[in-house]
């Protein structure tokens, strides 16, 4: 029988997987995809909540989630394309200007 | 029954979401992705979501995915050698790795959450998108309206974003 705990441990794995991609990988659009990764354990995590309490407001949440994740990747593709025109690297750790 | 696809999809999403992580290439990482999206997709329905596993293949696997192409395509950045995929940082990063992956396996282990998924009404099922429907028409309609002006300045603000490299190109 599936429980909560089921999913609550797939999407936390998934939240880790997702996090060590953000911090350790140096291709800026790796980095970008494990967001995704991170952006898909917290829908999965809302929807599992969303079932567990037999109400809609978690699915409603997931919607808006996806949404916003949409308009990010958006932005933040636009602004690596920038980057890239102007510095040629997608190294996260060779775009460093602003380090103190 | 349930309980064995609920195994497969996760599997597969896990294994994919590794690879993501650990591909040299960033082509086959972003398949990788998809694939991942897909077994979510998968695992929504699991959760008696089916309007949000559409929306999930449409956004992700269809939008998402084929942004992230066009913009390795744009890029043009293929493989990386082995000694460039990771950060300096790593050990660092992997120490809060380990911290996060305790605490967060304390705190899914401690709540006391291993009760049955909950069942939804009849109605809420067979006409799951009507219903969604009605409550982001009705009840969510504000959060509905900013959602979308914040979807016109994310438009708006790509299109500047990437015009204005190309003017300063030119001249």
């Amino acid at each position: 029988m599936l429980t909560l705990t089921h999913f609550l441990i797939l999407s936390f794995l998934l939240f880790l997987i997702g996090i060590a991609g953000v911090l350790v990988r140096r291709n800026i659009l790796i980095v970008l995809m494990s967001l995704e990764l991170v952006f898909n354990a917290v829908n999965i995590m809302l929807a599992a909540f969303s079932y567990y309490m037999g109400n809609l407001n978690g699915t409603i949440f997931v919607i808006f989630n996806i949404t916003v994740a949409a308009a990010e990747v958006a932005i933040g593709l636009a602004i690596l394309v920038c980057v890239y025109r102007r510095r040629q690297t997608v190294y996260v750790d060779e775009v460093d200007e602003m380090r103190g | 029954m349930e309980q064995f696809f609920f195994y497969i999809f996760a599997v597969i999403a896990l294994v994919s979401a590794v690879a993501v992580i650990t591909m040299r290439n960033v082509v086959h990482s972003a398949l990788a992705l998809m694939i991942c999206f897909l077994q979510v997709a998968a695992i929504f329905i699991l959760l008696r979501a089916p309007f949000l596993a559409a929306v999930q293949v449409f956004i992700y696997v269809g939008a998402v995915m084929v942004l992230f192409l066009f913009a390795v395509m744009v890029l043009g950045v293929g493989r990386e050698t082995f000694g460039e995929k990771f950060h300096s940082q790593s050990i660092p990063a992997l120490i809060t790795l380990a911290v996060l992956f305790m605490v967060m396996g304390l705190f899914v282990f401690t709540g006391k959450l291993t009760v049955p998924m909950g069942r939804y009404t009849e109605a809420a099922l067979s006409s799951n998108t009507e219903v969604i429907g009605k409550a982001l028409y009705t009840q969510y309609i504000f959060p509905f309206e900013v959602v979308s002006v914040l979807l016109l300045i994310a438009l708006i603000g790509t299109v500047v974003l990437v015009m204005r490299g190309r003017t300063r190109q030119v001249r």
